[in-house]
């Protein structure tokens, strides 16, 4: 299997490489957008601002390519943390004035990226550190082996909140209900980081690898 | 519910670990990798890694051993020491780290911390803040390892890197470091208390109690200590036991769910 990770220009890459070779599988750093219909699964890292990585995706011709790869040839795609944020319709993080509609991002999964005290959070920011999960039921293959109340690294000050219920697939609590990982068909999303999360983000990583797209 | 992390710092002077007392007085402790390994190896929540020679003299992160320390950690490591640019940052991050912490080029340079934090966001970094308690009962910072008095009030500090966009603060006493006496608690609780990011609490532990004292009565997020693993036998497993005993919630090993 060709596991690609994309290079886009942010991201805490050489941690996910590592991830997902100690699996046993070679990972390639996808650097050009048009290499990533030659892997079978795709990761789409982030750290960092939504703007910034929104910016550098359409840039890169990552958009158009991400369509294609994902939505046309249904390749299994896994976003990470400001990855996983990428995948809604909309941003607001850097939402003011000059920007009131924030910013677009991949819209696989239609929702918005809030900042957590718009959604009640008053708890120091941002949220860094191991919080535990609540799956959802019945859970998805992405959990598979991974009970409720595992703990998993976080940081972060924005959370999805996609439209549609069915498509959270785990929340943790930070003074608010946080959507921990999404999913719909083929594309996933975790707000925390599996690669930084120890033995608990291996077996992540692994059911990623093995789940069944649809 | 969040968990307290317990962070060992490892302090790396060249080829090897060091730990000293009072930020002088280095001891030789071991070799950096075998370390991150069992680190790694027993799970421990976070750790710190900080180059104290890059640190002191201005040179370049050492990249290539970073990339070596970053193999066998799948745990969040944050590197330090020496940085003073953002192409260092996306070099690190490259390497295996996943945040950088800041000290001496903060003072120089205030608008790096809001450089990095525009780019790789303020989750990726620590701004870190070595201290020593003065006479009218604040704290003075101190830069380049601690030798050198930024004529820096801690709490001015401490709130203007949080503008800048710092996404935590490690607060080192330097009074404290080594002597394994415990936390200065006054300092961490008046740092907790000035800002609204997460406070990694940072010199002077030296029994688990202390760590109790720097979440329960100062309000640290998480707890870094590094004499108290190097030089004695508790280890984090055990601190993450003492923390919970005393209510803290902290983070369990991982157990596979069979049923599922």
């Amino acid at each position: 299997m060709k596991v690609g990770v994309l290079d886009y220009g942010v991201g805490n890459l050489g941690s996910v490489l590592k991830a997902v070779e100690v699996l046993g599988v070679s990972p390639v750093l996808v650097d050009q957008a048009g290499d990533m219909v030659r892997c079978d699964r795709l990761i789409l890292p982030g750290v960092g601002n939504f703007i910034d990585c929104a910016e550098r995706l359409t840039a890169g011709g990552w958009v158009d390519a991400l369509r294609e790869a994902v939505l046309e040839k249904r390749r299994p795609l896994l976003g990470v943390c400001v990855g996983m944020q990428l995948l809604a319709g909309t941003g607001l993080e850097g939402a003011g004035p000059d920007n009131p509609d924030g910013t677009p991002g991949l819209g696989f999964i239609p929702g918005r990226v809030e900042h957590l005290s718009t959604l009640g959070c008053t708890l120091r920011l941002p949220h860094v550190g191991w919080n535990s999960i609540r799956n959802t039921s019945p859970r998805d293959a992405l959990f598979t082996g991974i009970s409720d109340g595992t703990d998993f690294y976080f940081v972060h000050s924005y959370a999805f909140v996609p439209e549609a219920a069915d498509d959270v697939v785990a929340t943790t609590d930070y003074g608010a209900t946080v959507t921990a990982a999404v999913r719909r068909g083929n594309v996933w999303g975790t707000q925390f980081h599996p690669e930084k999360s120890s033995k608990a983000g291996a077996r992540l990583l692994r059911n990623f690898l093995q789940a069944e797209p649809c | 519910m969040l968990k307290v992390r317990v962070i060992p710092t490892l302090l790396w002077k060249q080829f090897g670990l060091v730990k000293g007392v009072g930020f002088d007085s280095w001891r030789r402790v071991g070799p950096v990798l075998p370390a991150i390994r069992v680190y790694n190896q027993r799970d421990v929540d976070e750790l710190i890694l900080v180059d104290i020679v890059a640190q002191g003299t201005g040179d370049e992160p050492d990249f290539e051993s970073i990339d070596d320390f970053g193999q066998d950690c799948f745990v969040p490591l944050t590197v330090g020491g020496g940085i003073t640019r953002l192409d260092q940052v996306q070099r690190l991050l490259r390497a295996g780290a996943d945040k950088v912490s800041v000290n001496t080029a903060a003072y120089d340079d205030p608008d790096l911390i809001s450089q990095i934090a525009r780019r790789f966001g303020a989750q990726c970094v620590v701004a870190s803040i070595d201290v020593k308690a003065d006479e009218g009962g604040g704290w003075t910072c101190f830069r380049g390892a601690g030798q050198i008095p930024t004529g820096r009030e801690v709490v001015a500090w401490a709130r203007e890197v949080e503008d800048r966009g710092a996404g935590e603060i490690l607060i080192t006493s330097i009074d404290r470091d080594g002597t394994m006496e415990g936390y200065d608690l006054p300092l961490i609780e008046t740092v907790a208390g000035a800002v609204r990011i997460p406070v990694i609490a940072s010199g002077g532990a030296g029994n688990y109690g202390h760590m109790v004292e720097a979440v329960q009565q100062a309000g640290a997020s998480a707890v870094a200590a590094a004499s108290i693993f190097h030089f004695t036998e508790q280890t984090p497993a055990e601190a993450k036991a003492a923390l919970a005993a005393a209510g803290i919630p902290v983070r369990m090993p991982f157990q596979p769910d069979q049923d599922a």
